[in-house]
C-alpha cells in the first residue's frame, strides 16, 4: 500500500462557486482539451463516432434537480473532479504506489507507468473522481494541470489550470489553502465554502461554495411605495413632475 | 512507497507555435490562440486551443465548443472533394470531381438563369457570417431572392430594436455589467453572445447584483438567476406591460429621459376615417409637431428648449385635434387589461410577484442611480455636467422573439427600457459600435429584376410604410420567392428563409431554377416540418423532373442538407479559412470599443487530410462572381478583381475609404475606420491577435443616440457619413401606416383576407395578442408547450460530429412537468408521444419540476438522420435524440377563411417556432424503442470513421 505525507508544504486546490456555475462544461472540455496532450496524455475515447461513444474526461459536470417544499424546484450544476484530499483513499490504497500525493504542493498524481489498471483506488474514491481510460486501460485524474501551474513556456498569467482560465463566469479559482491570507482562502472564509462529504474522512482540498439563497415568488417586497399609485392620480403626477422639470 | 521518487516535468514543452485566429465554433466570434505543435508525421497539428486574453469579446475565456475545436476541425465527416450527385436526391450518393468541373457546372446553370430571369435563382445562407459578401454577391447577380437565416433566428428583436431606438441586444448592444444594479434576462439562445454574457453573469454575482430570469425553463442562466420567472411561452409581452402598468401608475418613469430622447411628446392626429388618422401631425417641412406647455402652441420637434405637453387635446394649425403620444401610451397601459392580476393566468406570474419586482426594479432605477462624472453635449448643443444613469439592465433573444407575437414583445421590452431611462445610460444597455443606427440610418429593400443586371440596391432593409413593399405590378403578389416585403410580412428586414423551399416547391409566386444555399441545414433542424422539406427537395413533376431543379449547396460537413444537393462546394473548416468579421456585417465591437476581426489559414488544408482539396466558400463565391462577369468581380478586362476572399477583405472598398476591414487603413496602415486599401493590413491584423479595436472616446461612452462626440467620432471612423437623427420611437408611424392600408386607405392596400390580421396585430404601440398557432386550436386537444433550449455545450447541428461533446449531448429527452408526468402516467424512461396539430414524435421522457407547469421541453437539434455527420447508423443522435421540427409546421393550422397563413411573425416573419401547442400520450411499450419517426440512413463517401481517438498520444510528457 502507498502511504501519503504526513503534511504538505502548500494545499494547492480549486474552489468552485456553485452559485456563479451555469454549467456550460467549458472547464470539462478545456480540461479534455488540455490534459489529452500533457501529463498523462492521451484521453483516450472508445467509439467515438459509433452508438457507445464512452472517452475519460478528468473533469465533469452534474446537474441535479432540487426539489424543497417550500419553494420552486431548482437546478444545480456540480463539477467534479479530484478534490486532492488530505486523507487520499485512492492513494493509500494503490497496490504499486502509482496512486500518489505530492509532499511540496499536495496534489494527487498517477504514475502511469506503475499503474496496473486494477481500479481500487477508483472504488476507494468516495467522489467518483477517477476515470479509467477506456483506451489505455490506466487510471487517469485531475492533475490540477501540474504541467501549467510551474511551467516556464506559458505566461505566468496563464499558469493555473486550464478550467480555472477558461471557466467563462469565473466560477473556478486556484490557490494555496494553506495560506490564510490567498484568494481561495479568503473566498471559503467569506462565501462559507463547504467540504464535499465531509463525513467520509477524506478532508478535501477543493472546497465549495454554496449558492446563494434565492428571492421565491411569494415573497413580499421590501417597500411597496413604488406600488402605491401617485394620490392625486397618473395625470395628476404627470402634471406635478412636468412643473418639477420646469 | 512514498511520493517523492516520482519525478514530473516542471515545464514540459507546450507548442511550437502560436497563431491567433478567431473561433467559429459558435455564432460569438471569440478570439483563439490556436497552439501548434509538429505530428508524427512532421506537419502542424493543433495541440490546444484557449481564449485570447486580449481579446474584446472574450477577454481569454473559452467556452465548451470552443475548447472542442480540436475535434471539429478533424471531424471524420469533413467534405473534402466537390461532389455530383449520383443516386436520387437524399440518398446520400455522389462521386467525387474535380474543382475545374465544379465550378464550371456551376457557372453554366447559374450564367444560364442570370441571362434568362435572375430571379429563378434563390440565395441564401445559413449561419453565415459573412453576409456583407454573399448579400453584395446576389445584388450583382440580380436576384432579388436573397437573405441569411435571420428570418428564422431572431429578426423580431433585430427589428424591433431598430425601429424603436436603433439598437438591439448582443451584437448591437449589451447590459453595463460594471454599474448595473438589477439584471432581468429573458429567454436566451445560448449560443448568441455566449461568453460574454456567462463573463457578465460572474461579474453580477462577484458584485452582488441581483439577477432575474424569466424563462418557462429554470436550467442555465436560469438555474443561477437570484429569481426566477416561470412564464408561460407567449406570454413575455404581457408580463412586461403588467411591469409598464406597475411603473406608470406609480409614477415610476424617467420623464426627463422621455421628453429629451423620444417621441412621447410628439402628436399623433386624431380625425377619424381620415387618411392621417393615427399618423403624426408634422409641419411643412414633414418635421413632428410638439405642443410647447409655456409658448402654448404646436413647435417642430427638432426645436431647442422646448416644454412639450405630454398630455391634453391640441387643436393644430389646420384646425384638427391631436394628442401627445405618451398620454395615449399612458391610457393604453394603466388599463386594467394590463394590470397584474388580468395577466396572471395567461402568464403564469403572479400578480404578487410582478408587483414586487416592478418595484425593485423602480428601485433601482430611480433610488440607486449611477453618475459618471464627465461632461458631455447633446446633439442640440445642450451641455451636461454629468452623465446620470437609470441602472437596471435587461437582455432578450430567441425566447421572446421566436413566436408569432414577438415583434410586439421585443417592442414592449424596449417600451420599458425607455420608459425607466435606461438605454445608454450608465448601468442601463450601452450600444455597441457602430450603433446606434436608426431606421434614419438604415438602408430600404431593393426589389426589381432584370436579366444580366445587377439589383439597385441591397436586398434586405427597413421599410417605411406600404409604398415600398416589394410587390408585383398586381400590388399583392410577392416579389420574392420567401414573401419578405409582403403583405404576408411587410418588415421582413431578414427575409423569410424558412418559407424558400415550401414556396419555391409550389411554385408561389413562381417557380425558380436553381436553389444556392451554404451552411444551411434545411434539410433537417433548420427547417420547420423537416420530414416534409425532405419531401420537397426530392418531389419530382409529371415528368419525372425535380420541382426545384438544382440545388448546389456549400458546407464544410456532411450534413443532411449534403444529401439533398446536386453540386457540392466543400468548405474549409473554421481553422483553415481567410473571413472577415466586418463592421459592415455583424459586428463585434463591445460598448467601450469599436472592433472586428479575421480568421486567417492558421493551418493549410493540404496539411490536414490525405486527398483534402477544400476552398473557402467566399473565394469560390468570388471566383463563380468572375466567372460570371458580375459587376465588382472583374476588372475591365474581364479578368477577376479578387484573387480569393482574403484579397477582397482588403481591397474591396464599399464606399470611398470604406471596407470590410476597419483597422490599420492607409498605405501604410496609419489609418483607421477610413482610409485607401492597404496591401499589409491582413498582416497587421495577425501581428495584433487578429482583431483591431478602437476606444470609444470618454466623452462618447454613453447617451450615444443624442451625443455629439460620439456622432463627430462616428464620422470620424467611417461608421456613417453624417449626424443621424435618433429619437425612440415609443409609437411607431409605419406601423400605423400599414394599418391605415388595411383600413382601406392610399392607394397601396393589403388583400382584403389580410386587412383584419394587420389592423389587429400593427398596432403603433407596443401590444400583446396570444400567439396564433394555440388560436387556431382547442386548448383541450393541444393544452400543453412544447420548446427547445440550447445547451451550452453544442452549436447547432455542429457539435453532433464532435467526439467529446457528443458524450456531453448525445441524446435528448423530453423533459416534462411532473404533474403532467402525473396525469399522463408517465415516468422517467417512459417513451411518449408528443402529438401537435402536424404530426406526431415518440420520444424518451424525463421527469422534471424547475419548469413552467404547462410547458415541455428538450435540447435543440440533438436528433440527428441516421447517417449524417459520420456517425454510426445506430448513433443515439439518430436513435434516441429527436428534434420538435417534425411537429411543427411552417403553416398555421387551416383556419375558417381556407387559407394557410405561414407560421410567423404578421410583421417581420419571423419563425414561430415556440408557438407550438401539444398534447402527451403514453407510448406503448417495447424492448428497443426508437425514436419516431426515423428516416432511411443517408449514405456517404467518406473514410470510416476511427473506432478509437488517442488524441495526443505522441506528445506524452515522459515521466
Amino acid at each position: 500500500m502507498t502511504s501519503l505525507p504526513p503534511a504538505t508544504e502548500k494545499a494547492l486546490g480549486l474552489v468552485i462557486d456553485l452559485d456563479t456555475c451555469v454549467g456550460c462544461h467549458a472547464c470539462v472540455v478545456n480540461c479534455k482539451e488540455w490534459n489529452t496532450g500533457g501529463y498523462g496524455a492521451p484521453l483516450g475515447d472508445l467509439d467515438p463516432y459509433g452508438d457507445e461513444p464512452v472517452g475519460s474526461f478528468l473533469n465533469r459536470i452534474h446537474t441535479f434537480e432540487v426539489s424543497p417544499d417550500d419553494a420552486p424546484a431548482s437546478i444545480v450544476h456540480f463539477p467534479k473532479s479530484c478534490l486532492h484530499c488530505a486523507d487520499a483513499p485512492c492513494v493509500t490504497v494503490c497496490p504499486t504506489g502509482a496512486s500518489y500525493k505530492r509532499s511540496e504542493d499536495g496534489i494527487v498524481l498517477v504514475d502511469e507507468s506503475m499503474c496496473i489498471g486494477c481500479g481500487l483506488c477508483a472504488w476507494a474514491c468516495p467522489y467518483g473522481a477517477r476515470e479509467m481510460d477506456p483506451v489505455e486501460n490506466v487510471m487517469k485524474k485531475c492533475t490540477l494541470c501540474v504541467d501549467r501551474i510551474y511551467n516556464e513556456n506559458i505566461p505566468k498569467e496563464d499558469r493555473e489550470p486550464a478550467c480555472v482560465r477558461t471557466c467563462p463566469a469565473g466560477a473556478r479559482h486556484f490557490g494555496d489553502f494553506s495560506d490564510p491570507a490567498s484568494n481561495v482562502s479568503r473566498l471559503v472564509a467569506e462565501r462559507g465554502g463547504m467540504d464535499l462529504m465531509p463525513e467520509m474522512g477524506t478532508a478535501p482540498v477543493n472546497k465549495y461554495l454554496p449558492p446563494r439563497p434565492k428571492t421565491r415568488p411569494d415573497t413580499a417586497a421590501a417597500s411597496t411605495s413604488a406600488n402605491e399609485p401617485a394620490p392625486e392620480g397618473f395625470l395628476g403626477w404627470l402634471d406635478r413632475a412636468l412643473e418639477r422639470l420646469g | 512507497m512514498g511520493g517523492d521518487r516520482h519525478d514530473v516535468e516542471r515545464s514540459p514543452h507546450v507548442s511550437d507555435e502560436i497563431r491567433k485566429t478567431t473561433c467559429y465554433m459558435c455564432a460569438c466570434r471569440c478570439g483563439i490562440n490556436v497552439h501548434l505543435r509538429n505530428g508524427p508525421d512532421g506537419r502542424p497539428k493543433v495541440r490546444y486551443i484557449e481564449g485570447n486574453r486580449d481579446h474584446p469579446i472574450n477577454r481569454g475565456v473559452l467556452c465548451a465548443k470552443g475548447s472542442a475545436g480540436i475535434m471539429q476541425h478533424y471531424s471524420p465527416a469533413r467534405l473534402n472533394k466537390p461532389l455530383l450527385r449520383t443516386g436520387e436526391r437524399g440518398s446520400g450518393e455522389f462521386r467525387e470531381i474535380e474543382w475545374a468541373e465544379a465550378l464550371a457546372l456551376a457557372t453554366e446553370w447559374l450564367g444560364e438563369v442570370r441571362e434568362r430571369d435572375p430571379k429563378k435563382l434563390a440565395f441564401f445562407t445559413g449561419r453565415d457570417q459573412s453576409q456583407s459578401l454573399t448579400g453584395w454577391w446576389a445584388q450583382q447577380f440580380g436576384t432579388p431572392n436573397f437573405a441569411a437565416h435571420g428570418g428564422f433566428c431572431s429578426v423580431n428583436m433585430a427589428a424591433g430594436g431598430i425601429y424603436t431606438f436603433g439598437g438591439a441586444f448582443w451584437e448591437f448592444g449589451s447590459p453595463d455589467w460594471e454599474k448595473t444594479e438589477l439584471f432581468m434576462i429573458f429567454g436566451v439562445a445560448e449560443d448568441h453572445d455566449s461568453n460574454p454574457i456567462k463573463m457578465g453573469l460572474g461579474r453580477l454575482k462577484e458584485r452582488g447584483i441581483k439577477v432575474i430570469g424569466v424563462n418557462p425553463v429554470r436550467t442555465g442562466y436560469n438555474a443561477v438567476a437570484d429569481e426566477w420567472v416561470g412564464i408561460t411561452p407567449g406570454t413575455d409581452g404581457l408580463f412586461i406591460l403588467a411591469l409598464v402598468h406597475e411603473l406608470l401608475k406609480a409614477g415610476r418613469i424617467d420623464l426627463d429621459y422621455l421628453i429629451r430622447y423620444t417621441n412621447a411628446p410628439w402628436l399623433v392626429i386624431e380625425d377619424e376615417d381620415s387618411a392621417d388618422h393615427g399618423l403624426f401631425a408634422r409641419n411643412e417641412a414633414g418635421e413632428p409637431l410638439v405642443f410647447d406647455r409655456h409658448k402654448q402652441e404646436c413647435l417642430s420637434s427638432k426645436s431647442s428648449g422646448l416644454k412639450p405637453a405630454l398630455k391634453g387635446a391640441v387643436t393644430l394649425p389646420d384646425g384638427r385635434t391631436a394628442r401627445p403620444v405618451f398620454e395615449l401610451l399612458a391610457k393604453k397601459y394603466l388599463g386594467e387589461d394590463y394590470a397584474p392580476e388580468a395577466v396572471a393566468r395567461e402568464t403564469g406570474v403572479s400578480a404578487a410577484q410582478t408587483r414586487r419586482l416592478a418595484a425593485e426594479i423602480a428601485d433601482a432605477a430611480f433610488e440607486r442611480e449611477v453618475v459618471v462624472e464627465q461632461p458631455w453635449t447633446d446633439m442640440k448643443g445642450e451641455r451636461h455636467e454629468r452623465m446620470v444613469g437609470r441602472p437596471v439592465s435587461f437582455h432578450a433573444m430567441r425566447g421572446i422573439s421566436a413566436h408569432s407575437n414577438g415583434f410586439q414583445t421585443c417592442r414592449a421590452l424596449h417600451l420599458l427600457q425607455i420608459l425607466l431611462g435606461s438605454i445608454d445610460c450608465p448601468g442601463g444597455f450601452r450600444f455597441k459600435p457602430p450603433y446606434p443606427r436608426p431606421i434614419d440610418g438604415q438602408p430600404r429593400p431593393h426589389g426589381g429584376c432584370k436579366p444580366g443586371e445587377p439589383l439597385p440596391g441591397p436586398h434586405l432593409g427597413f421599410l417605411r410604410g406600404p409604398e415600398e413593399l416589394l410587390l408585383q405590378e398586381d400590388g399583392v403578389t410577392p416579389q420574392r420567392i420567401d414573401h419578405a416585403f409582403s403583405w404576408d410580412a411587410p418588415m421582413s428586414s431578414h427575409g423569410l428563409m424558412h418559407m424558400v423551399i415550401s414556396n419555391a416547391h409550389a411554385g408561389d409566386p413562381y417557380p425558380i431554377d436553381v436553389l444556392f444555399m451554404y451552411m444551411a441545414n434545411m434539410s433537417w433542424n433548420s427547417s420547420m416540418n423537416s420530414g416534409g422539406v425532405m419531401e420537397m427537395l426530392s418531389d419530382k413533376d409529371a415528368d419525372g423532373n425535380y420541382r426545384i431543379p438544382r440545388i448546389i449547396y456549400s458546407d464544410a460537413y456532411n450534413s443532411e442538407m449534403v444529401a439533398y444537393a446536386d453540386l457540392v462546394l466543400p468548405d474549409t473548416t473554421y481553422l483553415e479559412r481567410h473571413d472577415c468579421i466586418s463592421l459592415l456585417d455583424r459586428p463585434i465591437s463591445e460598448p467601450e470599443a469599436l472592433a472586428d476581426s479575421i480568421r486567417w489559414p492558421v493551418v493549410d488544408p493540404a496539411t490536414q487530410g490525405e486527398g483534402r482539396d477544400v476552398r473557402g466558400f467566399q473565394s469560390v463565391l468570388l471566383d463563380l462572381g468572375a466567372r460570371l462577369g458580375l459587376p465588382g468581380m472583374i476588372d475591365g478586362n474581364g479578368d477577376p478583381l479578387y484573387a480569393d476572399y482574403a484579397d477582397y477583405m482588403v481591397n474591396h472598398q464599399r464606399r470611398p475609404g470604406v471596407g470590410p476591414l476597419a483597422g490599420w487603413r492607409g498605405k501604410n496602415g496609419g489609418t483607421h475606420g477610413r482610409g485607401d486599401p492597404n496591401p499589409g493590413q491582413i498582416n497587421r491584423y495577425i501581428e495584433n491577435g487578429g482583431f483591431f479595436e478602437a476606444h470609444v472616446p470618454e466623452e462618447a461612452q454613453y447617451f450615444k443616440h443624442a451625443n455629439r462626440a460620439w456622432s463627430d467620432w462616428a464620422i470620424e471612423m467611417g461608421l456613417q457619413d453624417g449626424a443621424v437623427e435618433n429619437v425612440f420611437q415609443l409609437y411607431l408611424e409605419p406601423l400605423r401606416k400599414f394599418q391605415l392600408a388595411a383600413e382601406g386607405h392610399g392607394d397601396r392596400q393589403p388583400p382584403d383576407s389580410h386587412r383584419e390580421r394587420i389592423k389587429a396585430t400593427f398596432d403603433p404601440l407596443p401590444v400583446w395578442y396570444a400567439p396564433f398557432e394555440g388560436e387556431g386550436l382547442s386548448k383541450d386537444e393541444f393544452p400543453y408547450h412544447a420548446i427547445t433550449q440550447r445547451p451550452a455545450a453544442m452549436y447547432h447541428s455542429w457539435g453532433s460530429q464532435n467526439a467529446w461533446l457528443r458524450q456531453i449531448h448525445g441524446s435528448n429527452p423530453l423533459y416534462v412537468p411532473g404533474p403532467i408526468c402525473d396525469e399522463a402516467g408517465l415516468k422517467d424512461g417512459d417513451w411518449a408521444w408528443v402529438i401537435s396539430h402536424h404530426g406526431r414524435i415518440k420520444v424518451p421522457v424525463r421527469r422534471m419540476e424547475a419548469v413552467n407547469g404547462k410547458t415541455m421541453w428538450t435540447w435543440n437539434a440533438i436528433g440527428k438522420r441516421p447517417g449524417a455527420w459520420a456517425l454510426d447508423e445506430n448513433a443515439p443522435e439518430a436513435k434516441r435524440g429527436f428534434l420538435l421540427n417534425h411537429l411543427i409546421h411552417e403553416l398555421l393550422p387551416p383556419k375558417a377563411d381556407g387559407l394557410r397563413w405561414s407560421n410567423s411573425d404578421p410583421i417581420t416573419g419571423q419563425a414561430a417556432w415556440f408557438d407550438l401547442r401539444v398534447r402527451i400520450e403514453k407510448a406503448e411499450a417495447e424492448e428497443h424503442p426508437v425514436s419516431l419517426p426515423q428516416f432511411p440512413p443517408q449514405k456517404d463517401g467518406l473514410a470510416e470513421p476511427p473506432s478509437v481517438i488517442a488524441y495526443g498520444e505522441e506528445w506524452e510528457a515522459k515521466q
